[in-house]
């Protein structure tokens, strides 16, 4: 790891003078920075650590209906918060998916949205990555590939964004707020990370030194709460990123479709909603078939980077698994395996578990 | 750069000066206040081996720098008897065979003690796997570990019910 001043900065408009330095970088829990870090990915030659900024560690209830959530809010206190799981299951079912329960007691919201992907040849300061060094090549390409992108790669990279949790926040239209020297703003999370083009390494639309101060949730996304799954496949039952995931959301009215949300996990460099085939859904009575065809449109433009034409089926294939769970209506208690397609199979309570 | 740090480490309190931001809280431990119960496995969040609580939450400790942790209490293996008095949890891992090499074992302590707190896993033996999954352990021990962990939050129930009308708190 290379040596950095640490600096804890005591409010918000502390930070944020302290970031617009050059060489500064925010550090939450560090269970993404600090991994970085060491293996030499990347390495701020200035620490500001934001873990003691007041008053962003709060989830709040608007009186409009929609909820604010404080950037510091740890993963497992929100996925845990009653009201918040019984409005936005989904939400708190792919929080629940994610890394481990230590560390989702440590993560934070903001690190969540701003961690960055797993890609072997990213992680290994040794390998050609356009995204860690611009221009030096993308050693993904013809190397192992099976866990990259199907949809909105360029040849300059193809790897993908890694977080649960911005899988159904983007699907529910969720908002990230953000400040710096310049004032405050808004960005809606599905313009928040950025697909590669030619500039891989430029990967959202926050801008230097500027601080996510929390993220919100519309008063609409609550219609969903009684329709709405995340489902993840997984290389192993559990503590393991996505292969593919989606999360899927229904809000019904005498056996039809009035709305639906749907977005999928590990397919691209961003949470990908799919509104297309939500739009397919509309109006629709629900059934197998509009819920495979929902699918067909969800993956339309995909197409394989490397060794990885599987994910593709597999996504057309989670999408109309998700929307079946979510049509059978959102489980009273979250299940024992969050998210998981062996506890989810339809009619078991508990289905196939970790032993079998 | 100097940064002093106050902590309480098992109920004592230590004021630490870091000539180095970068060290971790396991390195702290391990390296600088002589704790080698919390061990190092991945170093990088993968495997357990070195949890230990923070203000009473479990947390990996290789991927959290000290020198945030200014005014923290952290709870260490070390910390857990009572004298020559065993936590129910240690006493669980013994009863049940929880372990075979040992190695993975603080880790597991530690994350059953945070597990219990958290009273997420009711007596689901699923949900106590689920739970526990971010705490490898090489020598596959893993069926004496969810055993242990069901009995030891059932001993720590009912050692706060009050037994004689008393308050046993
Ligand atoms: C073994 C392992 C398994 C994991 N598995 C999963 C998984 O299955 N699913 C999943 O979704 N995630 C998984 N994760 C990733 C985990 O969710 C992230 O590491 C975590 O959410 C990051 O949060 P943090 O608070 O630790 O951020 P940090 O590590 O502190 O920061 C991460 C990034 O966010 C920036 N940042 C942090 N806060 C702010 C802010 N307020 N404003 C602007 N920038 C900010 C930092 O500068 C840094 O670039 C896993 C991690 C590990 C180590
Ligand atoms: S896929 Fe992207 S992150 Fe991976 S090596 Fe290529 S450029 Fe780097
Ligand atoms: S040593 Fe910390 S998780 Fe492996
Ligand atoms: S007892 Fe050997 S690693 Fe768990």
């Amino acid at each position: 790891m290379n040596r950095f001043d640490y600096i804890k900065p005591a409010s918000v408009s502390e930070a944020v003078t302290e970031a617009a330095r050059p060489g500064s970088a925010y550090l939450a829990a560090g269970t993404n920075m600090l991994d970085l870090m060491k293996v030499g990915v990347v390495g701020p030659e200035r620490i500001i650590d934001v873990t003691g900024l007041p008053g962003l560690a709060d989830i709040e209830w608007l009186t409009d209906g929609s909820v604010r959530i404080g950037a510091l809010v740890r993963n497992s206190d929100l996925a845990y918060d009653t009201r918040f799981a019984e409005t936005f299951p989904m939400v708190a079912e792919a929080l629940l998916s994610g890394a481990s329960a230590q560390l989702r007691n440590a993560a934070t919201v903001g690190g969540n949205l701003m961690q960055r992907t797993r890609c072997a040849y990213f992680l290994d300061p040794a390998s050609a990555c356009n995204k860690r060094e611009p221009g030096s090549g993308c050693d993904a390409r013809e190397g192992e590939n099976r866990l990259h992108a199907v949809i909105g790669f360029t040849e300059h990279c193809i790897a993908v964004h890694p977080s649960d949790f911005c899988v159904p926040l983007v699907a529910l239209g969720a908002e990230v707020e953000v400040e710096s020297l310049d004032g405050k703003r808004t960005i809606p999370l599905a313009e928040f990370h950025l697909l590669p083009g030619d500039t891989p390494h430029v990967e959202t639309a926050l801008r230097p030194g500027e601080l996510i101060t929390g993220l919100k949730l519309p008063a609409q996304a609550a219609a969903f709460s009684g329709h709405a799954r995340y489902l993840k496949l997984r290389e192993r039952t559990s503590y393991a990123f996505a292969v593919v995931s989606a999360a899927a959301a229904l809000d019904m009215a005498d056996g039809r479709i009035r709305q639906a949300r749907i977005a999928l996990g590990g397919v691209a460099a961003k949470p990908w909603r799919a509104e297309e085939a939500e739009a397919s859904l509309v109006g629709a009575e629900a059934s197998p078939s509009v819920f495979a065809r929902a699918g067909e449109i969800a993956l339309a433009g995909a197409h394989p980077s490397g060794s990885n034409a599987f994910k593709i089926e597999l996504a057309r294939r989670i999408v109309a698994r998700a929307l079946a769970l979510a049509l059978e209506g959102t489980p009273e208690a979250m299940p024992a395996l969050p998210a998981s397609p062996f506890s989810t199979l339809s009619g078991e309570t508990s289905g196939v578990a970790h032993v079998a | 750069m100097s940064l002093s740090i106050s902590l309480a480490i098992n109920g004592r309190k230590h004021d630490v000066a870091l000539d180095d931001p970068r060290v971790t809280l396991l390195d702290l431990l391990r390296e600088r206040l002589d704790l080698p119960g919390t061990k190092k496995g991945c170093d990088r969040g993968q495997c357990g081996a070195c949890t230990v609580l923070i203000d009473g939450r479990r947390i990996n400790s290789c991927l959290t720098l000290a020198a945030s942790l200014d005014g923290a209490e952290i709870t260490t293996i070390e910390g857990l008897s009572d004298g020559e008095d065993l936590h129910p949890v240690q006493a669980a891992f013994i009863e049940h065979d929880a372990f075979q090499c040992g190695y993975c074992t603080p880790g597991q302590i530690m994350s059953a003690v945070g597990l219990i707190k958290e009273g997420m896993a009711g007596d689901d033996p699923e949900r106590v796997r689920e739970l526990m999954s971010g705490n490898i352990c090489r020598c596959g021990a893993y069926q004496g570990i969810t055993e242990a962990v069901l009995e030891a939050q059932r001993k720590l129930a009912d050692r706060e019910k009050p037994a004689t009308g008393k308050d046993a708190a």
